[in-house]
């Protein structure tokens, strides 16, 4: 199978984030960006598909907030060929990212195309079912697992309560993961270092991408906190102390 | 039918998720401001009676042997086609497993806005709730027409029940062909404890960064006489199973006390523990959005906190 993978910098939410000047946007100028956990879950599944049927791992993603150090990760990992879509806007609304992704995956000849199941920002819309209707491909959201029985592939979605249910669709398709079915491989540093000076990076334009999200942000926010949760102070010891009496009083 | 509001009905082995009601009660609020209807959109086989209790202005159904289970394919063509006929003025789908698999597939097949993770709505105005509920953002639609994927829990379920009402049959579009085939539905293993039945349940997230830590926890819950729950990375780590997480994709849970530890209380978590009588949050980042919804909090870290408070029981 030729396996398709994009994947995508997002925030890293452990650092503060603050408003810019417009109030539209989050200032920009200090994020730290990781790749979207989710697009790490894909990028498994992918590489895990590929050692037990064969294949290739293609890894793409739109250039911009420090994404080649993610493409070469992603190279670290296993994927034997990574690419990197130009002239974008660093910040475009998912319907354009599809729209650029599916100009270049269009004449990739993929069988499966495997996006994270979701970003923290993805106001107008999860990525992979945009790009999978751009493409005219069939897709299935909120994976948990794929396997290939001949031509097709048998996918698990999942739904709440620990309820999923099985698929068997025919290729080419779209699937936005979930989680994969092991814990996303760990590459360290100096394999990625290595992966930097082996990897050849294919560089592609985005072409054209005049769709838009019929949408833009009047402004941004963070959430009124109610003020509701009462907080504790004093030394860890009196905190225990407090949060103890707390429970027992109220269970 | 132009100033209708469409509310994408959702279900799932024979019974109709609350965010169904949740969005027709919002739905009926649009509608009565626009001078329409609020309209329930039910796919299925055989599953007209689900609309029952619908408080809806009318039901359109179809019924197919291809619908009777979800799937992506089948329903988003059936909605499309549906959408593009009846030129609603909204269309409301959840932000659930099976509505992230309708609802940008619209946008592109009606040409139509979408706004996703909805908290809240009104006329060409939604609120989405970003970053894992670290921000909100306010966005505008062009145009008066837009799809909003709302999110679990956002509105109450009461105003969306009624006495149903007028069933509309709508033949299918062809559905012949497709490429995704339902095989079957798999239900979950019955767990070594159930976290639903738990007065008190001790929660852990990634805060307590790896496996051998969770004795910590595991300490804390077993003094306490607590269940010990998590949130979703825990699982997909493979250090608790499936049947102890709580949340969109796990389970719904009403303890008297809940006490999130090193959770950070996104979207997806709070769907599952929100009604919980009294919620404790220990976290170090004083932003968490877990803060919003607990009743108490602390920002000790949690590998102080713990130990103290197993020392005290
Ligand atoms: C379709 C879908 C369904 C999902 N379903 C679920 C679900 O059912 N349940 C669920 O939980 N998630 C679910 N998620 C995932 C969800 O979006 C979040 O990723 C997840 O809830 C985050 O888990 P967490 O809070 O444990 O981790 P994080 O968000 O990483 O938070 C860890 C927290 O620990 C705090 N912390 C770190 N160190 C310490 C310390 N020493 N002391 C105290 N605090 C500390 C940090 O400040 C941080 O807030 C779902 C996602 C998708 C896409």
């Amino acid at each position: 199978m030729n396996i398709i993978v994009p994947i995508k910098q997002v925030p890293d939410l452990v650092e503060e984030l603050e408003i810019d000047s417009s109030g539209k946007d989050l200032d920009r100028e200090w994020l730290k960006f990781k790749v979207n956990e989710y697009d790490d879950h894909a990028l498994e599944e992918a590489l895990l598909l590929k050692e037990e049927f064969g294949g290739t791992v293609t890894a793409i993603a739109l250039d911009g907030n420090d994404i080649d150090k993610a493409l070469y990760a992603a190279a670290a990992k296993g994927a034997d060929k990574v690419v990197k879509v130009t002239g974008l806007d660093a910040h475009v609304s998912n319907h354009q990212a599809a729209r650029a992704l599916a100009n270049v995956i269009q004449g990739m000849g993929a069988d499966l195309v495997f996006t994270g199941v979701q970003s923290v920002e993805d106001r107008d819309g999860q990525l992979g079912v945009l790009l999978a209707h751009y493409l005219n491909m069939p897709h299935i959201s909120v994976v948990t697992g794929v396997t290939v029985a001949g031509s097709n592939v048998v996918v698990k979605k999942e739904y709440s309560g620990g309820i999923y249910a099985e698929f068997e669709a025919a290729t080419p398709i779209v699937l936005g993961i979930q989680a994969a079915r092991e814990t996303p491989r760990y590459v360290p540093v100096a394999k990625v270092r290595r992966a930097m000076s082996s990897t050849e990076m294919e560089e592609v334009s985005a072409g054209d991408v005049s769709v838009s999200a019929g949408s833009s942000v009047s402004r941004m926010f963070k959430p009124v906190s109610g003020g509701k949760a009462e907080m504790l102070s004093g030394s860890a010891e009196d905190v225990a102390g407090k949060l103890v009496e707390i429970i027992k009083s109220k269970s | 039918m132009a100033n209708n509001i469409f509310v994408i009905a959702e279900h799932l082995n024979g019974k109709v998720e609350d965010i169904t009601y949740e969005m027709l009660g919002k739905a009926k609020e649009l509608a009565a401001s626009a001078g329409g209807e609020a309209v329930a959109v039910l796919l299925g086989s055989g599953a007209k009676g689900l609309a029952g209790d619908f408080a809806a202005g009318k039901v359109l159904y179809v019924d197919s042997p291809q619908l009777a289970e979800f799937n992506p394919e089948a329903y988003c063509k059936t909605i499309a086609s549906l959408v593009n006929s009846h030129a609603p003025k909204a269309v409301l789908v959840g932000n659930t497993s099976q509505g992230m698999d309708i609802a940008a597939g619209l946008s592109i097949d009606c040409g139509l806005p979408l706004i996703a993770y909805a908290s809240d709505l009104s006329a060409g105005n939604v609120t989405s709730q970003l970053y894992g509920g670290k921000m909100n953002v306010e966005s505008a639609v062009e145009g008066d027409r837009f799809i909003a994927s709302v999110l679990a829990g956002a509105f109450p379920t009461d105003a969306g029940k009624g006495s149903g009402a007028a069933v509309e049959d709508v033949p299918a579009p062809d559905l012949s062909g497709l490429k995704i085939k339902f095989k079957q539905l798999h239900e979950p293993e019955g767990g070594d404890v159930d976290i639903t039945a738990s007065d008190v349940l001790v929660s852990v997230g990634r805060g307590i960064q790896n496996e051998e830590n969770l004795e910590i926890v595991q300490e804390f819950a077993d003094k306490l006489g607590a269940a010990l729950s998590c949130s979703r990375p825990i699982v997909d780590n493979k250090w608790l199973p499936k049947t102890r997480q709580v949340g969109k994709s796990g389970l719904k849970v009403k303890p008297k006390v809940y006490i999130a530890i090193g959770i950070s209380g996104a979207p997806e978590h709070i769907e599952g523990m929100k009604d919980a009588e009294c919620i404790i949050a220990i976290n170090t980042d004083a932003n968490a959005p877990i803060f919003d919804f607990a009743h108490y909090g602390t920002t000790e870290d949690l590998f102080d906190v713990v130990p103290a408070m197993t020392g005290k029981l």
